[in-house]
């Protein structure tokens, strides 16, 4: 294995540039070593004006999304030595999303559609503090289990092209946590969430080219989520079709 | 404002971010993109089919005379060409809505979700079996 990789990693100063540019650093290629360690060794070692977002290290801050040649990837999970034979790295700020500076993307429009699928428990009425929590079986939980380790790192985000073609499309990830309320016992605002996900910006706008689940380093599948409510919102409308006096 | 730059995209407080354009031909080179916009073009082609059965009826409804002039443009080199690449495209979205439907169908028995098999596989048998049935009805003579 050769001492070194060359890391091309993407530069760009809003004030300065019109935009971005890829600059080339030498890095050691240490075993050990994530893309993440070599980002920081640039910061440390060769060049601080470098920017970029991480935090915990171990795949649970999901804010080291990255493009690493191509795909989409959370950077501390990445090994320096997985891209030894090709000898160079290509690191860019995760696809589709505007940038910020550097290697850092705008999440605003991401968390705004977060927040319009109401990803929070919703009950109708609250019960009193004094007849305790909401129970949960463990086969209650395995319904939405997987849907619930999300986190946020919006690599599916970078992997689906509707997301590029179509800047209102909720996209996967808002999608797969809105699913997982909706199959949570405790929550009762599933109709209220299909409103927004009922739309063509909202399920109907995929087009099931599956990459976002390949793209999720914590195996939510959220094109499956997707495809479950496509079927659920469909039936939900042939019932009310069929049965229009139902209470909804 | 004075001091800021003048451009009207750029001010104090939300710098310039840069959106990148998605280039028209964004679906070449990544098979799984290629695949969907094949799947996504099939449909012309299913639209074709729905065509030509169409036309067959009104056809077949209008007297042998008719019928046989159909099936005189069936023959046509051109038509058998476009009704071969059209099988193609047809049975590609068909595998690919078989294999969707155990994704869109989480379905569990005993606490456990069954295998994407489960679903899939009755799919392709039905699939077969009526393709038996059309094929017997066709052949038979």
């Amino acid at each position: 294995m050769a001492d070194t990789i060359t890391l091309e990693v993407t530069r760009y100063s809003p004030e300065l540039e019109t935009e971005p540019r890829l600059q080339e650093y030498e890095v050691p290629l240490r075993k050990d070593w994530v893309v993440l360690d070599a980002l920081n060794h640039i910061k440390d070692k060769v060049d601080g004006s470098l920017t970029f977002r991480w935090s915990c290290r171990m795949g649970i801050c999901g804010s080291c999304g990255m493009m690493v040649n191509g795909e989409p990837k959370l950077t501390c999970a990445t090994f320096l030595s997985s891209y030894a034979a090709q000898g160079r790295i290509r690191v860019q700020p995760l696809r589709y999303f505007p940038v910020v500076r550097d290697l850092v993307v705008a999440l605003e429009d991401f968390m705004g559609k977060l927040q319009s699928v109401k990803p929070w428990l919703i009950r109708k009425e609250e019960k009193p503090l004094s007849e305790g929590e909401y129970l949960q079986t463990p086969e209650q939980l395995d319904l939405y289990k997987q849907f619930s380790m999300c986190i946020n790192c919006v690599l599916c985000y970078a992997a689906c092209p509707v997301v590029g073609l179509d800047p209102g499309f909720i996209g996967p990830a808002a999608i797969a946590l809105a699913q997982r309320y909706n199959m949570d016992s405790r929550d009762q605002g599933a109709q209220e969430r299909m409103d927004v996900l009922a739309q063509h910006e909202g399920i109907w706008g995929c087009t099931f080219v599956g990459d976002c689940t390949k793209a999720c380093p914590k195996k939510v599948d959220p094109a499956g989520a997707i495809q479950q409510y496509k079927l659920t919102a469909t039936l939900d409308r042939l019932k009310s079709f069929l049965m229009p006096w139902g209470a909804k | 404002m004075s001091g800021a730059r003048q451009d009207p995209a750029y001010t104090e407080f939300r710098p310039r971010w840069y959106r990148a354009h998605v280039s028209t031909w964004w679906w070449m080179g990544r098979w799984s993109y290629l695949k969907f916009i094949l799947r996504e073009i099939s449909s012309v082609f299913v639209a074709w089919f729905v065509a030509e059965l169409l036309l067959a009826l009104t056809a077949l409804s209008s007297g042998p005379q008719d019928y046989a002039g159909f099936q005189e443009f069936l023959r046509d080199p051109v038509v058998v060409a476009v009704n071969l690449i059209s099988l193609f495209f047809v049975t590609f979205h068909a595998i690919t809505w078989f294999n969707l439907a155990p994704k869109a169908m989480a379905v569990r028995v005993g606490g456990k979700r069954i295998p994407d098999l489960w679903i899939a596989g009755p799919n392709y048998l039905a699939w077969a079996g009526v393709s038996a049935i059309v094929a017997w009805f066709l052949l038979r003579a």
